[in-house]
């Protein structure tokens, strides 16, 4: 006998219907103004159907001194792109340690890390300011990437996959026929750990590009922003050319939603697994 | 383990020597041993050492900065006591960000987490179609919260934004989204469950795939409802996954900055509004510990007062689930 709990009648897929609309309308009226000119913004009704201005739009942006529309854009791939490649790394090696090798203290250390994951980060970003003062680094991108290179739910994250996903038989096969442990994690290790790696790398990518607060702080030069530096100036201007500034958004939006659109049933995954491990 | 590996017979490449009686049988040389022995400290060093100087450091200094008069431009930093959390704690702004900041974490918590648990377990139903359902509800937290505070500022805009035009066609009147403080709470609260609702969705739904199916099937022979069902098998159970996404809910809802921040433009948008009416605790750290002040040891003392309220509202919090979440078997 079926508990009715689990049936899902025509209210069930009407109100997830819904949810995901009202999930997606933002963004939809993001590309919606970000395609219309700037009068149709006092229209009474707001539009809500797509215009043909994009281009115009976008030009506008593009040559809008006060953004640094293009700098945000390629700085925000650098850091983001060096940032994920460093934590997939970091954390693979550190995971595949804490999961499969004996050293004194690996508990400890464990335990140390899943304690830090629960301190606010924000706490600490006077210091760090302090101590990118003394380095020299403030205004420049290594004062944004340098900090973001390892991650302790990166390290955490990798754990959990690599004590489940890779045998113990594996590790000592590899090792009777003489390898090394680097050896046996470049080929024995790594290739097993790549789903995984490409969640994390995914999921660090996309939170590197929005990351706002430490950017804001520390690269206080509107010549070398972030992505979202350059739409935050956009969008303090006094002026208030809204077409434009969503052309911004929807920009700076996209290379997320088809990351989302491609991998999209990877992430829900990763999230869903994290959640019942943890 | 380093001094392990110096009290080894001479170096062995090739040779193996007999080994002491303590050893295992299977010898290594001592390559090996140091392969085995220090590797995986090789492996977690780069994340220690990078942690120690950008996590771990950082988090101690802001205690040290908090006890000093301290600001960018000062030759002298004198070490003044609690007097930066004197200032702090007798300063109005200070308890207005504090209001705000709850406020915020009230109207948005509370029914992010109510409505994640109903969308979770309609997705725990039988659904064709399943993917695009998920990822729909996922798609708000993939996208950038810059972005979308702006999008949500015009929204909420007070003269042509959607929602009060909305609001126009079933009667009610122009809200001031922006200047009245309850209305901009509400605004902000808004984007904050639209982002966050459908994750934690998703970490719900994770957690009831893994109940067992007879419990239900049981109940339903026992001529429980599903209303029933879902408050007394499926909450109860949720307890520790509840527990966990309200205190990670907790962690970030109360260092909020993004959004207020970008929800409010023009010169006044770090103090919230002119009257500071969305101004949050981080905000108002920012605002001191930044340009233009740059008052570092004010703001190092706000962070640390922020901390310490992080973690008295996380225990109250899980209190609080435990006492609640307890369905019939309350006694664990």
């Amino acid at each position: 006998m079926e508990s009715r709990l689990f049936n899902a009648g025509r209210l069930t897929y009407l109100t997830l219907i819904v949810a995901c609309l009202l999930s997606f309308f933002p963004i939809y009226w993001m590309f919606v103004v970000a395609t219309k000119s700037n009068d149709a913004m006092g229209e009474v009704p707001p539009p809500v159907l797509p215009g043909d201005m994009f281009g115009d739009n976008a030009s506008r942006l593009l040559e809008n001194p006060d953004a640094n529309f293009i700098t945000g854009l390629v700085n925000s791939a650098i850091v983001a792109g060096a940032v994920t490649l460093s934590v997939v790394l970091f954390s693979a090696l550190a995971g595949f340690a804490f999961a499969k090798l004996q050293f004194r203290g690996r508990n400890g250390m464990l335990l140390f890390i899943i304690a830090t994951m629960a301190v606010p980060t924000q706490l600490g970003i006077i210091p760090l300011y302090i101590l990118m003062t003394k380095l020299g680094w403030t205004d420049q991108l290594q004062a944004v990437i340098v900090p973001a290179l390892v991650s302790a739910f990166g390290v955490f994250f990798m754990r959990q996959y690599a004590a489940s996903a890779v045998p113990d038989e594996m590790i000592e096969a590899a090792r009777v026929d003489g390898c090394t442990t680097t050896r046996t994690f470049i080929s024995v290790v790594l290739p097993t750990l790549r789903p995984a790696a490409a969640v994390l790398g995914l999921l660090t990518f996309m939170a590197t590009w929005n990351d706002f607060i430490w950017p804001y702080a520390v690269l206080g030069d509107p010549e070398n922003p972030t992505v979202q530096l350059s739409l935050r100036a956009l969008s303090n201007g006094y002026y208030q050319d809204m077409s434009q500034v969503f052309a911004g958004t929807a920009i700076a939006t996209l290379p997320l939603l088809i990351a989302f659109v491609v991998f999209g049933r990877q992430i829900i995954g990763g999230i869903m697994e994290g959640a019942v491990k943890s | 383990m380093s001094t392990h590996v110096s009290t080894r017979p001479g170096p062995a490449r090739g040779h193996p020597q007999p080994a002491p009686d303590k050893r295992p049988p299977k010898f290594r040389s001592w390559p090996t041993t140091l392969d085995v022995k220090g590797t995986p400290y090789a492996y977690v060093a780069p994340f220690f050492l990078l942690f120690a100087v950008f996590g771990v450091y950082p988090l101690l200094y802001t205690a040290w900065v908090s006890l000093h008069d301290w600001d960018l431009l000062s030759a002298e930093r004198p070490f003044i006591g609690l007097d930066n959390y004197n200032s702090v704690l007798s300063d109005p702004d200070f308890w207005n960000s504090v209001v705000n900041t709850l406020g915020i974490f009230l109207l948005s918590t509370i029914p992010q987490l109510l409505l994640a648990l109903w969308i979770a377990n309609l997705l725990n139903r039988g659904l064709r179609t399943r993917t695009v359902f998920r990822m729909g509800i996922l798609v708000p937290n993939i996208t950038s919260t810059a972005a979308v505070a702006i999008v949500f500022g015009q929204l909420f805009s007070t003269e042509f934004g959607l929602i009060n035009w909305l609001l126009g066609l079933v009667g009610l009147g122009p809200i001031d989204w922006h200047t009245n403080q309850f209305a901009a709470w509400t605004a902000i609260s808004t984007m904050v469950d639209w982002r966050w609702t459908g994750y934690n969705a998703l970490i719900f739904l994770a957690a009831m795939q893994a109940i067992p199916k007879d419990l239900y099937e049981s109940a339903a022979i026992d001529g429980a409802r599903p209303v029933r069902q879902f408050w007394s098998i499926t909450v109860p159970l949720l307890r520790p996954t509840i527990l966990f996404c309200v205190v990670v809910s907790t962690i970030g809802g109360l260092q909020l900055f993004t959004e207020p921040l970008l929800f409010n433009s023009g010169t006044d948008s770090i103090r919230g509004g002119t009257l500071r009416q969305s101004q949050t605790i981080t905000m108002y750290m920012f605002e001191n510990a930044f340009a233009p002040n740059f008052n570092f040891g004010y703001g190092s003392a706000i962070a640390w007062l922020l901390f310490l309220l992080i973690i008295a509202v996380a225990l109250v919090n899980a209190a609080l689930i435990r006492r609640f979440s307890g369905g019939r078997k309350g006694s664990d």
